[in-house]
């Protein structure tokens, strides 16, 4: 099982929240939406022209910037 | 002394929970097996003191952050005797979650279903009963802000707490099942008690989402969307519009001036040119504001706005905004009005501003009116339509360079996290609560506002009264001749310079006051402006309308929403000082060119 950024990932790929290197504003907003270490994540598509990400954990469907995905670790499965 | 412990969520209102039922009285403390402080109070419940405490606010127990280890060392080394749980209804879904945890470890619970105001707006009903029987604890709809459901609470809090038996958890991490577990058993307890709006199946979301947020196709029809929803907005409007005009202008002629007919002539045009035009000239925009803000409801309903977010966050990003600010600036295209109060889902001030600074330089419809005008008058046929593009494409620069040059000064660190929901039908309940509520505030405001403007242009044109009103002998004419040596140099004579006055307080009587200038309208007025402008100082004058300041109600609302007097002169300053530099760039440059 390898980890890596989430920003690196691509469409149709998933794996599993390894860790968060969020600070405190973004880690809050992250757990609001069910970013937990251990949750099962899927890329359904990126933006154009270095968009954000368009996400799936559980049953919420979410965008997240490419930077913001940087500090995301995912095992990937 | 009974203890009474507050769990949830950050952002679920528990603090102001917390300072409801304790009052005053809250102070800091330590706890056994906590490194930090923790806010408690002694207040009377019943006949008996009990002891408050409000714990961090946590996703869940499991203890990964150090709010959430502090909570687990707080359970793990002191007993509580009741564990208020302070969800936040319009997101229960996420929320419940934690509940079903505090069930699992047999913490003698209460559950208070917070905001349900809110959720009630999203159409999100819950039934609290149903709910209470199938997680073994009490249930109640609750309110903080506004307090209803308070009292409630309140007495069921003080008898629950009095038959309670005291609980201290051993090692909290052993005692949580997997959360696969928790997660079914959530799913089964939503099902069955809580009602979300009618949801598009998921299969369908995903679909749809493959057109509509296609990487080449995404935009053109997001461009197609928000045209046809300008067309169809003016479509349904204008008639309206007209008709409100209609009906004021015959009640001004079959009752107000007969009323007033026995009035002084200075009373009588300060309250029927004055303020009774004034107020009716907001009156005939409210059609236009409440089909705005209903189709701007649906397709934020339906969950689309986020969509188009997603199609332009790379390009905002780069000019320090993001997805959500280029929505606005796309619903200032109609009015700057209701854009800048949508910028209020921005949590970071800093974003927030920088997008109200930007919303202004959109080109709104009451600003098209008077381009219409011009360019009709002015420019040949031909070259009319290209006219008012470059007009378009000047208002999609202003804002741009706004942007580019101030974000610096408002930069925003905020994530851009969204939500994107699936697709759902909005009720007609919704709809229409959310544009009357919307309406109802822009009414409070810009009537009072509007008032004031129109009566002080009027005192200024009609005052002295020994001249004929408009006319350079006037207060505003001699405004206008002192502010000569500012507009010569960009092609803007005195008359002009009158109406810019007027186009201060509303763009819609910047035609009217033309007419009441040139002392003629219609077809009469457009030869008459011909004859005396030509098309440099006309254009010059457009860009200038165009750019230095939207309307009295955009201020007031800039001003009202920023709650910044200083944020306010900023964004006029800088219209102005913006609007002078590009007129006098242009029509120099077109003189300097031999036009």
């Amino acid at each position: 099982m390898s980890v890596v950024k989430l920003s690196t990932m691509g469409p149709g790929q998933s794996g599993v929240i390894a860790a968060l290197h969020a600070e405190d504003e973004l880690y809050h907003r992250l757990a609001e939406m069910g970013f937990r270490v251990g949750n099962r994540i899927e890329i359904l598509r990126l933006g154009r022209f270095s968009g954000p990400l368009h996400l799936r954990i559980g049953t919420t469907d979410l965008m997240l910037r490419r930077s913001d995905a940087q500090k995301i670790d995912i095992a990937a499965a | 002394m009974k203890r009474i412990a507050l769990l949830g969520m950050p952002n679920t209102g528990k603090s102001t929970f917390f300072n409801r039922m304790t009052g005053a009285s809250s102070r800091t403390g330590n706890w056994p097996g906590v490194t930090v402080d923790l806010l408690g109070a002694k207040v009377l419940l019943g006949s008996s003191m009990v002891e408050i405490v409000d714990l961090p606010g946590i996703y869940d127990l499991h203890g990964f952050s150090e709010d959430e280890q502090v909570v687990r060392h707080f359970l793990e080394n002191n007993s509580v005797d009741l564990v208020l749980i302070v969800l936040n209804t319009s997101q229960i879904e996420r929320q419940l979650s934690l509940a079903l945890q505090a069930k699992q470890l047999g913490l003698p619970a209460l559950m208070l279903l917070n905001m349900a105001d809110e959720a009630k707006k999203l159409g999100i009903t819950v039934d609290p009963d149903k709910m209470s029987k199938m997680l073994e604890m009490p249930v109640v709809m609750l309110s903080a802000k506004y307090g209803t459901g308070y009292r409630e609470v309140h007495e069921l809090v003080g008898s629950r707490v009095a038959s309670s038996q005291p609980v201290r958890l051993e090692t909290i991490q052993e005692m949580l099942a997997e959360e696969g577990k928790i997660e079914s058993a959530m799913d089964k307890v939503l099902k069955s008690t809580v009602q979300i709006p009618a949801r598009l199946p998921d299969n369908l979301t995903t679909k749809l989402d493959r057109v509509m947020l296609h990487p080449w196709l995404g935009l053109p029809l997001f461009f197609l969307v928000m045209y046809l929803t300008f067309q169809a907005i003016f479509l349904f409007g204008k008639p309206l519009q007209d008709g409100v005009t209609w009906m004021l202008d015959a009640f001004r002629s079959a009752a107000l001036e007969p009323l007033f007919s026995h009035f002084p002539v200075l009373l009588k045009g300060l309250l029927l040119d004055g303020i009774y035009n004034g107020l009716g000239t907001v009156a005939t925009f409210v059609p236009i504001i409440i089909l705005f803000f209903l189709f701007m409801a649906i397709i934020e309903d339906t969950g689309y706005l986020s969509r188009a977010a997603f199609l332009m966050d790379a390009l905002m990003y780069r000019l320090g905004l993001d997805g959500r600010s280029f929505v606005m600036l796309l619903m200032g295209f109609g009015c700057n009005v209701p854009a800048l109060m949508g910028t209020r889902v921005m949590r970071s001030r800093s974003l927030r501003f920088l997008t109200m600074l930007v919303i202004p330089f959109s080109l709104c419809s009451a600003r098209l009116q008077v381009f219409i005008f011009i360019t009709a008058a002015i420019f040949s046929r031909s070259a009319a339509p290209l006219v008012l593009f470059s007009l378009y494409l000047f208002s999609f620069a202003t804002s741009l360079l706004t942007a580019v040059l101030f974000k610096r000064q408002f930069a925003n660190t905020e994530p851009f996290i969204l939500e994107v929901p699936p697709y759902r039908f909005p009720t007609l309940r919704q709809m229409l609560m959310r544009g009357w509520l919307e309406v109802r505030h822009f009414l409070i405001r810009a009537s009072k506002f509007i008032v004031a403007g129109v009566v002080l242009v009027w005192l200024l044109t009609h005052l002295p009264t020994n001249v004929p009103p408009g006319s350079p002998q006037t207060l505003a004419g001699m405004i206008g001749s002192a502010c000569s040596p500012l507009l010569d140099p960009i092609g803007i004579d005195q008359q002009l310079a009158l109406a810019l006055i007027f186009g201060f307080v509303a763009k819609e009587i910047v035609i009217g006051s033309l007419a009441v200038i040139y002392g003629t309208q219609g077809n009469d007025l457009m030869a008459m402006m011909a004859s005396h402008l030509d098309w440099v100082q006309a254009y010059s004058f457009m860009l200038f309308t165009l750019v230095y300041t939207p309307c009295l109600s955009t201020v007031a609302t800039l001003k009202s929403e920023s709650k910044s007097n200083s944020f306010m002169w900023l964004s006029l300053g800088w219209s102005l000082l913006l609007a002078w530099v590009l007129s006098f760039v242009f029509y120099q440059g077109a003189r300097a060119l031999g036009y």
